[in-house]
């Protein structure tokens, strides 16, 4: 038997995520094949409806910033040895945060509204993951099972709040009053002709900071080096006198506050009221976007990007393939946590055998 | 003497049947380490087999080859003379071989005759077996004063107890031939004297029994036979008595060891560390250290003698800020030292206290990490003014200790998992000695760590002494405990029982401090983990706090 | 005696909702009795209720729909264990991937197949799991209060609600009275204890894992063509969580696994017959409230304000052979 040989760290940090996603993408072409549809129209549907024209590049650039958000929120509790799997239900209630302060204040210009929003949204997706945080800090309840479960609460709570309390009367779909044009978040069509009428807004760029002030925060803080501290070695952590307890707690409510971005994208930015369920999925394909990326900014961009391409592509699949429906999207996202995440290592040994063969002859034994 | 010549007489005896156990050129590598290289090995018929050597010298590899934990990657393996492919544990288990293990692979929360039975099971329904294994094991219990309450619980049970009920386990299954690997670590003199008693019996009875161990006490005291390890390979086979410790410890490590530490005489100067009736639980809430009292004066080092598992851990971590205190106090330098709470050792390092852990790799490293990242762990907030890391500060200091401290290989941005247990071991001293504390607390320096750094180290240690540092050193190895402290406390059960004089202390009286009993003859009644009859006020105030109010547990260890 | 008729109209709800969460917490028992956490029932509920319901659809036989829904299980236990016992993965990620995996196949197949916007055909009755009327049921009906009880309470069900109900005991005599049990708790609570016995600790994980498949493949059978006649979209609705927070509530025990249940099913049945309904003091009891109780309630365990939840100590823990 021969000795394992380390992989390079090219091979590690890029390589090896590429092939477990285009392995994703491999299975997910056989199934489409699998109900007689072809995979390269599939695709090339895709990237039309996703990059080939204004809107649809908007409505992709949408969908990235929503997973930017929820990817770093995962990203962020993962440093600290945390599953979040909470940014759904986070940013559901952040989005009560971001109505309350928007019918306060309705009417108030966006640029003073924007940092309101920001700050009453990040606030309550902060207290919506603080309290699992809590429980894991002083309680010892388990982080991935109370994120869950605080999921489905908050579709009960948001769902008494919208239909008994912020639905004006009179109106019959399940909303809040609407936030007045000048308030909301602007589109960035009103900068840039190029985006026509998709919905892709100023958040956006909220997003592309976010992604600096995690690199920043993680790896060129102390807090950050407290965190990766706990997150790798809890005992060390303890012992170089790291409170466990405050990390938890603190970066849970970070994390939160980032999920809860997602809501002033969408309840200030794209639907200027608050409805039901507004969040659609977007903070699970955050733990396939932190998984893709290895929780690091550049990757969670990338991944980012790629399912933001994904599902608008797939609204124009749908369109234009009928055999094939939006959901295709969630099946490739199952795959790529699939791979990336639980299967991560599959890959591994395969590919140490070939890079040991490969050194050997020029090493010369 | 009688022992003898029956060893004599057993040898003999056992040299006219087939070898118990043959081993073959026998080779295992773990990635880029030859655990073992080559080895021959005969193991006679009825006979006590010792195997020595020190840590990492690769017994228990062996071991678990032979017991089919692992596979070999080539060799030979015969038992009873005839060769055997040894594929896993239920394979050896059928060939009659039994292994207790260093770490006990009992279910805790299972009664022991369910671990007895567990794995050899001889109905599919559970009464009838019960029924049938508690016969069996009252049966043994008798024959071989293997005495289990067969319904206990296992974590109810001493450390003690439940090395019996491995022992049982293997005994049921039918087990001729009994590995015990380093059987006594977890145990008191006490309690390993009577572990003899039941590995004679078991010999008497015609069972072959290796036993490895790094004590060369136990392999004078009850081996026929001796077989030397060293890095990997086997050394040679020696006739016990026909051999000395002082060969047998050539032969373990190669050369002949200075235990001696060059030291000049200690000056003690000021009370810089004193603790005060502390009381500290461990994980359970079961009290591991009782009301324990002493001084570190600057100048000077105070060692901690005891068997391993009789509260070091504790007093380690209490002292240092790792683990809640329930009762008692630590002054560091006249001022009380508060270190509850999770961050308590972020409290302790700023008055100036560091501590060099005992498990290293577990707590005092974080292995993922850069060399340079380890360099300031604990420290990490003295490096930038603001919420900024200032890594190009922490990286230059990295690069200073990599100098100072001769650590290999010399790369700051390499990650520590990389590097070898002694320099490992180096990076922590490094980090922990030049903090410039006044007080050093240090936790087995030397555990796992090769001989070369072993003096490196030791001569650190003393450095910081003579600097005027006040230095509380705690080890399992007695021999460094002696060579290295000015004064000796012994900690038994939980309790500080003696002081001793390292230049006038002879092996025997500290063993029998270390075994509990005092110079007024007063014997000890419970090993380790129970508690004394006698309650003391304290013990008492104990009883009664509920396990709740032991927050020290977040759960993320899990 | 209408009081009397509504309770029993109650309970037999609670029966039929519980039913689901019964099979799928016990099925959640076995995994993580064996140390595989498995956060995946939900996507095995959704994905067996699917193939159960589609094949049921195909075939017009209920069994063979049964069949397939413990077949989908099965494959999907199948990806659980690859990834958790032989590749050593985590094994939330890999439960929450084959919950989107379920949620997306599911919707993107019966698209594909039946082009029903993700519902699968009606079922007609013979495609289904029927009532069953119990021996005298119909004579003892008119018995005050016992022949009541006996004739819509525990009479009237479909197989697989009896099946739910009887797996309860038998689990509980497996767990503890056979080799098995005895294994299965080990392995979950320290793997090596096995493994040095020379008991392969894959193998028991995954024959875990087999039951585990057939027990929840069978709660989706059941949801799809025994509770209703056909497939829609995402109707597993959190009950394999739910499930996971009933296993937590009953400390990994079968019985108290059926009485959690039970509890859980019959807030569910409150839900609907609560709705409008005016309190006196408290008022109207909010829907969302009641849904969200069996939720709340975990927590409250969780977080040990009532009794401590302790899970089995080498759950989550891929089993590695340690140097």
């Amino acid at each position: 038997m021969s000795a394992r040989v380390p992989l390079p760290r090219w091979v590690d940090v890029a390589l090896l995520p590429v092939l477990n996603v285009v392995l994703a993408f491999l299975i997910g072409g056989l199934i489409v094949l699998s109900v007689g549809q072809n995979p390269l129209d599939a695709v090339g549907y895709m990237i039309y409806g996703a990059f080939g024209y204004g809107s649809g590049f908007g409505y992709t650039l949408y969908y990235t910033t929503d997973f930017i958000f929820a990817g770093l929120a995962v990203s962020l509790a993962f440093h600290a040895g945390m599953f979040n799997i909470g940014p759904e239900g986070q940013a559901y209630v952040a989005g009560l945060g971001v109505i309350i302060v928007a019918l306060m204040f309705n009417g108030l210009h966006w640029a003073l509204m924007f940092p309101l929003m920001i700050i009453a949204g990040g606030l309550f997706g902060a207290f919506w993951a603080f309290i699992p945080g809590y429980l894991q800090a002083k309680r010892g309840s388990h982080i991935v099972i109370t994120t869950i479960l605080f999921n489905f609460i908050a579709i009960s709570l948001m769902g008494y709040v919208i239909t008994k309390i912020l639905k004006p009367a009179g109106v019959d779909s399940d909303e809040s009053a609407p936030i007045q044009a000048i308030s909301r978040v602007p589109q960035l069509r009103e900068f840039l002709a190029l985006f026509k009428n998709s919905p892709v807004n100023l958040t956006f760029l909220l997003a592309i900071v976010a992604l600096f002030f995690v690199y920043w925060l993680v790896w060129r803080t102390k807090f950050g080096y407290a965190m990766r501290t706990l997150g790798r070695n809890p005992t060390a952590a303890r012992y170089a006198g790291i409170s466990s307890s405050r990390m938890i707690m603190t970066t849970m409510a970070l994390s939160g506050a980032l999920a809860a971005m997602v809501a002033v994208n969408n309840v200030g930015g794209v639907q200027g009221r608050l409805i039901l369920n507004f969040v659609a999925g977007a903070g699970f394909v955050g733990v396939a976007v932190a998984f893709m990326g290895k929780a690091h900014p550049v990757g969670v961009a990338l991944a980012s990007l790629l399912f933001g391409a994904l599902y608008q592509g797939g609204q124009e699949l749908a369109f234009s393939m009928p055999g094939i429906t939006r959901e295709m999207i969630v099946t490739i996202q199952a795959l790529v946590i699939l791979f990336t995440g639980a299967m991560g290592d599959m890959l591994r040994i395969p590919l140490e055998k070939l890079f040991a063969r490969w050194q050997r002859p020029a090493g010369g034994g | 003497m009688a022992t003898q010549t029956s060893s004599k007489q057993r040898l003999e005896t056992a040299a006219a049947l087939a070898p118990a156990i043959e081993l073959r050129g026998i080779n295992k590598h773990f990635g880029a380490v030859h655990a073992n290289r080559d080895i021959d090995l005969i193991v006679r018929r009825g006979t006590v087999h010792g195997i020595v050597g020190e840590n990492g010298a690769g017994k228990s590899t062996l071991m678990s080859i032979l017991y089919g934990f692992y596979t070999a990657d080539s060799g030979e393996i015969l038992v009873n003379g005839k060769p055997q492919t040894i594929t896993d544990s239920r394979h050896a288990l059928a060939l009659g071989i039994g292994m207790v293990h260093q770490h006990f692979m009992l279910v805790e929360n299972f009664s022991v005759l369910e671990n007895v039975v567990l794995g050899a099971e001889d109905s599919p329904l559970l009464a009838k077996t019960l029924n049938h294994a508690r016969a069996q094991l009252k049966r043994l219990a008798t024959d071989y004063g293997l005495e289990v309450d067969p319904d206990a619980i296992i974590e109810d049970l001493s450390v003690g107890q439940q090395q019996r009920v491995e022992i049982l386990k293997a005994l049921y299954r039918g087990a001729e031939i009994l590995i015990l690997d380093e059987p006594t670590g977890v145990l008191t003199p006490a309690e390993a004297d009577h572990l003899f008693r039941i590995l004679r019996t078991l010999r008497d009875e015609g069972k072959t029994i290796l036993l490895i161990t790094h004590k060369l006490r136990e392999i004078m005291a009850i081996t026929d036979e001796v077989s030397v390890m060293r890095q990997g390979a086997m050394v040679k086979t020696l006739v016990t008595a026909e051999t000395s410790p002082p060969e047998l410890a050539e032969a373990m490590v190669g050369r002949r060891v200075l235990l001696r530490v060059e030291k000049g005489p200690a000056a003690p100067g000021k009370v810089m560390l004193e603790v005060q009736n502390l009381v500290v639980t461990d994980d359970f809430g079961i009290p591991r250290i009782k009301d324990v009292s002493f001084s570190v004066r600057a100048g000077e080092i105070v060692g901690i003698a005891g068997v391993s598992g009789n509260g070091q851990s504790e007093l380690l971590e209490s002292i240092s800020g790792m683990r809640d205190q329930l009762l008692g106090s630590v002054m560091l330098n006249g001022q009380p030292l508060s270190l509850q709470g999770d961050d308590g050792a972020h409290r302790a390092r700023l008055a100036g206290l560091a501590h060099v852990p005992e498990d290293r790799q577990r707590m005092g490293l974080v292995t993922v990490f850069q060399e340079w990242e380890n360099s300031i762990l604990g420290y990490h907030h003295e490096y930038g003014s603001g919420p900024g890391l200032d890594i190009a500060k922490a990286k230059a200091e990295a690069k200073e200790r990599i100098a100072k401290f001769d650590i290999r290989p010399a790369n700051s941005d390499l990650k520590t998992a990389n590097f070898s247990g002694g320099n490992q071991q180096k990076i922590v001293l490094a980090r922990e000695m030049e903090g410039n504390p006044d007080v050093l607390i240090v936790g087995q320096p030397t555990r796992g760590v090769d001989i070369g750094a072993i003096e490196f180290i030791h001569n650190q240690i003393i450095k910081m002494r003579d600097a005027g540092k006040a230095i509380l050193l705690v080890s399992v190895e007695l021999d460094e405990i002696r060579s290295l402290s000015d004064r000796i406390l012994v900690l038994f059960d939980g309790h500080i029982v003696g002081e001793a004089d390292p230049a006038t202390a002879d092996e025997g009286e500290l063993g029998l401090l270390m075994a509990g009993v005092t110079k007024d003859g007063h014997a000890p009644d419970a090993g380790p983990g129970t508690v004394p009859a006698h309650e003391t006020l304290i013990e008492k105030n104990l009883t009664q706090m509920s396990p709740q109010d032991n927050k020290d547990k977040s759960g993320l260890d899990e | 005696m209408q009081y009397f008729n509504d309770l029993v109209l109650i309970l037999d709800s609670t029966v039929r909702l519980a039913v689901p969460l019964i099979l799928a917490c016990l099925a959640g028992l076995y995994s993580e009795r064996s140390g595989i956490v498995d956060i995946g029932l939900e996507g095995k509920l959704l994905g067996a209720a699917f193939a159960a319901a589609a094949m049921a659809a195909v075939s017009g036989s209920p069994w063979l729909g049964l069949l397939a829904g413990i077949g989908v299980a099965l494959c999907m236990s199948a990806i659980h264990g690859i990834a958790s016992i032989n590749l050593k993965g985590d094994q939330t990620i890999s439960g929450v991937a084959l919950n989107f995996l379920a949620a997306g196949l599911t919707t993107f197949l019966g698209q594909s197949w039946f082009h029903r916007g993700g519902f699968t055909p009606q079922l007609s009755a013979d495609q289904r799991f029927n009532p069953i009327t119990l021996p005298f049921a119909d004579q003892v009906k008119d018995v005050p209060v016992l022949g009541g009880l006996y004739s819509e309470l525990i009479s009237g069900h479909n197989i697989l609600t009896y099946v739910a109900f009887i797996a309860v005991p038998v689990t509980a005599f497996v767990l503890f009275k056979t080799r098995f049990g005895l294994r299965l708790r080990a392995v979950g609570e320290n793997p090596k204890a096995l493994d040095t016995a020379g008991i392969s600790v894959t193998g028991l994980r995954y024959k875990a894992l087999v039951i585990t498949a057939v027990l929840v493949g069978t709660g989706g059978t059941y949801l799809s063509i025994a509770q209703s006649a056909g497939f829609n979209n995402n109707m597993s609705a959190g009950r394999g969580y739910i499930a996971l927070a009933a296993l937590i509530f009953a400390k990994w025990k079968p019985w108290p696994a059926l009485l959690v249940c039970l509890l859980f099913g019959f807030l569910d049945a409150m839900q609907f017959r609560l709705q409008g309904i005016k309190f006196p003091v408290i008022g109207e009891v909010p829907v969302q409230a009641i849904q969200a109780l069996p939720y709340i309630l975990t927590i409250i365990l969780l977080a040990g304000f009532i009794g401590r939840a302790v899970a089995p100590k080498a759950s989550g823990i891929p089993y590695t052979k340690e140097r």
